[in-house]
Order: structure tokens, then sequence, then C-alpha cells
């Protein structure tokens, strides 16, 4: 009984925090030529596939962890992770919603995604990945008729090869780096988004992520190309269950925007962030790369990134069109022992491209945020212009906050601004609003908000409004 | 490299009266040194400056042994006239002459810190090279309550007779309670591809005021790093001004900590380069208490080919509250090959700071050359107004007239 109301007590603070029994098919523990077989073969995948996670097996294995970011972690040990995890229902994949498990729905459910509902009300059309695999895809018809390919990547790879092997890799090559290599070699599955022509894709697609079984990495990976001329909005949650061990989650997202395409891509990152004494929680080290590739392409990077007990990660976009255009909005909180290490990579290759970073960082309790950016203009770059501002807030002083910029210019006819302040809410505007009727936690919630709303406001309205109360949640028991 | 950093470093410890012990600590730096090597991009600190490859490329072979046995003639035509100072005079690393004719004898203590191992402590391999090479130090001690009357010039002379040499430099200050100091470093070379390893430790007492003016316009071909450390104690302050401009390649680093309440460091620098020179600033401000004021600007003009890099940290510690640190670097390319890296830092671990850096880098404002030539004045006239003014920023900052003044007329800025 007591433990019930522990458990009952410990969901409060993290209302995502369940995990669903449901029968799990999972690889070997480890990672071996075998267990990459496995998951090839579980997926069907035909041989280039196949060779593909071999070759970059092959480069994981010479390559070393890194060790330069800031928020240290205990090694992983990766032959003691499961690197394929899928609930046994999908061996023979539903054809359509109705036959899907109900206890998958019901966990949808709970996360605030009803599955069936949006399949029928207007609105989003939603990829949900459960574990490592995708189990449900929604108005899929409808988008089909515009051209538009939304499905689960490892479907695409048996349907539409010609795309995945043209862009699969092409963003974020093989050999980048330890963990973008080891997803390459293992990831499971993802979304695939391709915008042909001339499309502006009428509805926001959006995908749910969820780690359910535990022990298990969750390596899912993204491809959204747009083609010439398209328009795109992605959306990505994620959620996981409370469980007092690490989990790792090392995906990789790859951006292709051909000419005068644009792709707007929004997180709300909300996995386990661990317990109030930093137990548990996720690893979110995750590589997500945006490639302008086109003239007159546009990429843009938004993120509330409030989960994680450790957050690892730097969207980026390489201009290498003329008259490109990448922006990224961040807002990174964290609160109890939570760690981040955050920011994004602006590299400028064609000319007249523009770049601008917005970051907003809080920290509270003893957790730790650092702001990483690099702005790397070209000495072919000419005429290109980058704003940067990072601001951060620190509440209390057994936490700290960061920020290293990178920033190289090598272009006479290009400018560069940076501008980056560290400050606390001050005592007037509290008193302000506690005099007005808000306690000190609502009035702390009210001035975060407005404190991110440059970035708040970049949200699709769905995902604003969740975002908001997220910062308000974020913060809670960091006052007083 | 090994054989040779071995060998000169038996000669060298040969004209020393050093004692077994004393050997064997110099002997444990040259170890470090020879297991890091100068440094190299790999490490964070040297990102923008491979010095590892800028020597090999610039001067190739080093010989860490100087001949100290014989004396130098002191050209005095190099001391700045019109400006009454006291003087230490370095000619190619050889100390020729310390007079502090301006000065009370007894306020000012001179130690002959050779036959005492002071190593610096540091992670940095060029630490390990100083400690290891240097003959003769000195320690400068200022008397409690003593302002020095007059500036003091360290003149870093160098000549054709030396070549492809390594010189270690190492000073020590100890500004006692109430005491001055303002210190002019003038850099003259006239010699080629040597490598000057200068390191600085000061500590400042209680109220001290240190001034230090490190001034290297003479073009030369040499490299050369310099490091100052400061120690500061309560209600202290240190400035810092740094030109960089005429060695081939010039890092210069500043590390202040503010250990004591209401002390305060400025650092600023300019940097004015040309034709394929690649210099660096790096400061680290250490904010360790509470109530304590730092401030940084550096400014640079970039022609032909020239890199440059700033490297500024501020470091709050949790206790430090009430901290104020701002920090600010802008750069003018005027030449497409022209590069400037930078990376200003802020680690912060306390809430009641106000903390802010700011970076900029571009192309002159072509607005305002505009505005100048609607006015009459031909396009190099409004260039040099221009850059004229963006540099008068950071010699205003400079707190003493006399030396201001020196330095205007050095660098040829009008008002």
């Amino acid at each position: 009984m007591e433990n019930r109301q522990k458990e009952i007590d410990k969901l409060k603070d993290y209302k995502y925090g369940f995990s669903t029994d449901i029968e799990n098919t999972r690889a070997p523990k480890g990672l071996n030529e075998d267990v990459i077989k496995f998951i090839s073969n579980i997926k069907k995948e035909p041989q280039w596939m196949l060779e593909f996670r071999l070759k970059a097996y092959e480069r994981f294995k010479q390559l070393k962890e890194p060790d330069w970011q800031k928020p240290k972690y205990p090694s992983i040990d990766y032959q003691d992770l499961y690197y394929y995890s899928a609930p046994k229902s999908m061996d023979d994949k539903p054809k359509s919603l109705d036959e899907l498990d109900p206890k998958l729905l019901e966990t949808y459910k709970k996360l605030g995604i009803p599955l069936q509902e949006q399949a029928r009300l207007n609105g989003i059309a939603v990829d949900a990945v459960f574990d490592s695999v995708s189990v449900a895809t929604t108005f899929r018809e409808e988008l089909i008729k515009q051209g538009i390919i939304f499905c689960p990547i490892s479907e695409a790879i048996q349907n539409h090869p010609e795309l995945v092997k043209k862009y699969l890799g092409s963003v974020i090559p093989l050999t980048d780096h330890f963990f973008a290599t080891l997803n390459s070699a293992v990831f499971t599955d993802g979304s695939f988004v391709y915008i042909p022509e001339g499309v502006r894709c009428p509805m926001e697609l959006s995908t749910y992520f969820r780690i359910n079984a535990s022990n298990t990495g969750q390596f899912e990976r993204t491809l959204i190309i747009a083609d010439k001329g398209s328009y795109v909005s992605y959306l990505e949650g994620c959620t996981a269950p409370m469980r007092d061990e690490n989990q790792l989650h090392a995906a990789n997202v790859e951006l292709v925007a051909l000419d005068d395409a644009e792709i707007k891509y929004s997180t709300v990152q909300n996995w386990y962030p661990g317990d109030k004494d930093g137990k548990g929680g996720i690893y979110n080290f995750v590589t997500k790369r945006g490639l302008c590739k086109g003239k007159n392409s546009k990429i843009s990077w938004t993120q509330v990134e409030t989960g994680s007990a450790i957050t690892w990660k730097y969207p980026s976009c390489i201009l290498k069109g003329d008259n490109s255009v990448g922006e990224f909005y961040s807002i990174a909180i964290t609160n109890n022992h939570q760690k981040a290490d955050t920011g994004t990579k602006m590299i400028h290759l064609g000319k007249n491209t523009k770049s601008k970073i917005i970051s907003k960082g809080i920290s509270a309790g003893f957790s730790d945020m650092t702001y990483r950016g690099l702005v790397d203009i070209s000495s072919k770059a000419s005429n290109s212009n980058n704003y940067t501002q990072c601001d951060s807030l620190l509440m209390g002083n057994k936490c700290g906050a960061h920020t290293v910029p990178y920033i190289k210019n090598k272009n006479s006819e290009s400018n560069i601004a940076h501008e980056a302040t560290t400050s606390k809410i001050s005592e007037e505007q509290l008193h302000y609003c506690q005099q007005r009727g808000l306690s000190a936690e609502e009035a702390v919630g009210l001035i975060v908000n407005g404190f991110c709303k440059e970035v708040l406001q970049q949200l699709p309205m769905e995902f604003a409004v969740e975002a908001q109360k997220l910062v308000g949640i974020s913060l809670e028991g960091s006052v007083g | 490299m090994k054989e040779r950093l071995q060998k000169d470093f038996e000669n060298t410890i040969r004209n020393l009266s050093l004692s077994q012990k004393d050997i064997e600590i110099k002997k444990f730096s040259l170890d470090n040194f020879i297991n890091k090597g100068f440094p190299n991009r790999r490490e964070e600190d040297w990102k923008f400056s491979d010095l590892y490859q800028i020597i090999n490329k610039n001067i190739g072979e080093l010989s860490f042994y100087n001949d100290y046995t014989s004396t130098n003639k002191v050209d005095t035509s190099v001391f700045v006239d019109g400006l009454e100072h006291n003087k230490i005079v370095f000619i190619n690393g050889r100390i020729e002459k310390i007079d502090f004719d301006y000065e009370k004898k007894d306020q000012i203590e001179i130690i002959d810190q050779s036959e005492i191992i002071n190593k610096f402590e540091n992670d940095n391999s060029l630490s390990d090279l100083n400690n290891a090479f240097t003959n003769k130090s000195f320690k400068i001690v200022i008397k409690k309550g003593y302002q020095l009357s007059k500036p003091l010039i360290i003149y870093h002379t160098t000549n054709s007779k030396i070549w492809s040499k390594n010189i270690n430099l190492r000073l020590d200050f100890d500004l006692q309670e109430d005491s001055g100091l303002r210190l002019v470093d003038l850099f003259n070379d006239s010699s080629e591809k040597n490598f000057l390893n200068i390191f600085y430790n000061f500590n400042l007492n209680e109220n001290a005021i240190l001034k230090n003016y490190k001034i290297d316009k003479v073009e030369n071909k040499n490299i050369k790093y310099s490091f100052n450390n400061i120690e500061q104690n309560k209600n202290t302050i240190s400035e810092t001004f740094i030109l960089s401009s005429g060695s081939n390649f010039f890092k210069s680093e500043v590390n202040c900590n503010l250990k004591g309440e209401h002390s305060s460091a400025f650092v600023n620098g300019i940097f004015s380069l040309d034709k394929n020179k690649h210099h660096e600033i790096r400061t680290i401000v250490n904010h360790l208490t509470e109530n304590t004021k730092s401030y940084q600007l550096i400014k640079s003009v970039l022609e032909n080919s020239s890199k440059a890099a700033y490297q500024g940290k501020i470091f709050v510690n949790s206790d430090a509250q009430k901290t104020d640190g701002y920090q600010l670097s802008k750069a003018i390319l005027l030449n497409k090959d022209s590069e400037f890296n930078a990376k200003p830092e802020l680690e912060i671990y306390a809430d009641d700071v106000k903390c802010s850096h700011g970076s900029a880098s571009g192309s002159l404002n072509e607005d305002s050359i505009f505005y100048l030539m609607s006015r009459g004045l031909n396009y190099n006239q409004a260039r040099e107004l221009l850059i004229n003014g963006f540099l008068l920023d950071v010699v205003e900052k400079i707190t003493d007239s006399e030396i201001k003044n020196l330095i205007k007329n050095m660098i040829g800025i009008k008002e």
C-alpha cells in the first residue's frame, strides 16, 4: 500500500512516468554483427541497407566516445543494452488503427495523443514510435493524394528505396561521430517525409516518441526531404517512463531542403529527467542536422528542452545554397540534477546566407546548463549575416549557466554579431506580480514565460500551449 | 627535438649553481615539456593558434641554449624620449640593466631568485619550458604604501646576434599593501625567427594598483608568447592594455584571480595586423568572491591575410554573488583574406550576477564611408578616420594620461 502511494506521488512530478505492460520482441542483448543482421532481417531490409549498417558498425568500432562535453556521465556499457525492442503484436503489422493493440492505444491516450480521434478529427498527421518501432501513422491517405510521403522509415526503405538511398547519410555521413555512427548501424525506425516539388504540406506532421521497455536504447532515424519549392512543418514530441537506471537515446535527424524549399522542425522534448536526486533519466544524445542544399532554401529549428537527465545536442544548419537561411530557436530548462549542453552550428558556405540564433537557458536547483555554438562563415560566403543572442537565467547559486560560442569569420563582406547575458529574475518583477495576487511560483512561471516568449512564438499553436505549461511544470519547486 | 632539449638543458644548468634537488625540479619540468611538446590545435586553448605548426613553419629547429656569459651593449636609442622612467633592459634575453633612479631606494627590493626554484604552476606546456630553461629570474617587491613616482619600462630588445633561439623570461612582482606600479613592456626586435616565452606573476596585496601596458609595435619576424598571472586581494585594481601588432605571431594571455572583495580587473587590447600576421589574446577572469568587477574590450583591424583570435572567459564561482562582468570584442576585416575568430565564454555558478558579452565582426560600414566622402574626404581619408575612431575607443580606456599619450603617438592615433 505504502509503495503504491509512493508510486502515485512520484507520478505527480512527471505525469508521463507510467510504463505499459506490453509483450516485447527483443534482439539479443549486446552489439555485434549478428544483432545488426537480426535487426535488418526482422525489418526485411534489402541488401544495400544491411551493407550500410555494417559499414557504419565497422567504422563505429574504430571510433572513441567523445569526452569534451560539460556534463560528464558514468561510462555506458554498449554491450549491456538491447538494440531492438518492439511490441510483440507488431510482428504482423496491423493494416489500420482498429487492429492496433488496445493497450498501445491506451498508452497514447494517456500521453494525450488519441490516435483514433485524431484520425477522424481534423488536425495533425501523427506517426507514433513506440520503443523502436513506428506503430501508427494517421492521415496517410489524405497526404498521399498530394504526393506527400509520410511513413515509418522502415517502410520507406522498402517502398521508396531510390529516395532513401540518395539522401540517407547525405547530411550526417556514416563516419560522422561516435553516436551518429552508432545510430547508423543500429537504427530501428523513425519517420520519413518527402514533400514533392511545389507542394505546401496542408497539415502539421508530427511524431511522438516513447521509450517503454527498460534497458533499451532508442535509436530512431528521421529523414525529411523537401523538394523544390515545397514547405513542411514537422513536430516531434518525446516521453519515457520513470526508471531508476539511465537510458540512452541516440537519434539522428537529417533534413534536406532543395531550391526554394522550407522546413520547419519543432521539438518538445520531455523525456524522463530523473528524480529529485538525479537518479535515472534519459541520456539524450541526438544528432540533428539540416542541409540547405538548394538556392533560397530555409531550415528552421525550434526546440523546447525540458526533459532528460543529460541533453547533449546541437541541431545545425549547413547553408550551402546561395541565399539560404538557417534559424535556431531554443529554450532549455534544467532543474534538480539535470544537465544540458546544447546549442547549434551555423555553417555558411553559400553567398548571401543568413542565420539567426536565439537561445534561452534557464537553470534551477543543482542543474547545469551550457550553450555551445558555432558560427562559421567561410571565405566564399560573401555578404552573409549572423545574429546570435543567448540569454541565461539562474535560480539559486547551486546551479550553473555557461556560454561557449565559437565565432569564425573568414569573409570581410560578412557580418557576425553575438550577444549573451546572464542574470536572475529581478526582485522588483517578482514583487510586482506577487502584489497583484500571484503566488511566488506563478510569478516565476509568468516571468519565465515572458523571458522565453521569442522562442515560444515560433512553435505551432498546439505545441505552444503544451510548451508553455511544460515551462511552468519544469520549474516547480525551484523557488524559495 | 628531444635530444636537442636534453643537450641544451645540460649546457644551461652547467652555468648555474643549483643544488641537486633544484636540478631535479628543473629536470621534472623538462620531462613534462618533452612529453607534451609545443601546444597544438588539439588543445582547446590553442584551437585558433597551433603553436606547434607555427614554430615548425616559421622557425623549424629551435635551439634552447643561450650563452649569457658576455654582456651586450645597451643601445640607448631605443629608450623612450620625453618621459622620465625607470628601466629594466633585456637584450637577447639577458638582463643588462635594472635602474630605479627616480625612486626611493629603500622602498623597492630586487631579489635575485636565480638560485631559488620558483615554479610557475600552470597546465600549459610552455610554463614547463619556462621553468626548465629560465636562468636568471628576479622578484621585485614594492614596499607597503609606496607608489612609484615614474613608470617602469621593461625593454625587451633582441638583435641580429640571435637566430632560431628560444628565450625564456620570468619576472615576479609583489605589490604590498597600498602600493602602486605602472609597468610598460616595450618590445624592440631587430632579430628574426626566435621564440620568446615570457611569464610574469603579480601578487597584489590589499589596495594595490597595477597598470601593465604591453606594446608590440615594431615590425619583426619573431614568435612571442606572454602569460600574465595576476593574484588580486581586497580592493585591488589591475589594468592591462595590449597593443598587438608588430610580431609575426604573438599570443598574450592574462589570467586574473579576483580573490578579495571589491577587487577589479580591466583588460583591453588592440589588434592592428597586416601581412599574414597571426595574433591572439586570451583573457581569463576568475571571480572567486563577492562584489568583484571585470571589464574587457578588444578591438581588431585586420588587413592582408592577417588573422586574429580572441578567447575570453569569465568564470563566476558560486560564492561570487554581485559579480559584474562585461566583455566585448569587435573586429573590422578590411581584406577578403583576413580572418577573425572569437570564443567569448561565460561559466557562471552564482545567480545574483550581471554578466554579459558581445562579439561582432564585419567590414567597414559603407554608410559611414559614404557620409564622410560626401563631405569631401577621399576614400582613404574616410577609411583612416573610421579606423582611427574605432581604435581610439580602446586607447581612451587607459587611465594613465602620460602613457596614454605615449601610446597614441606610437600608433599615430589622433583625437
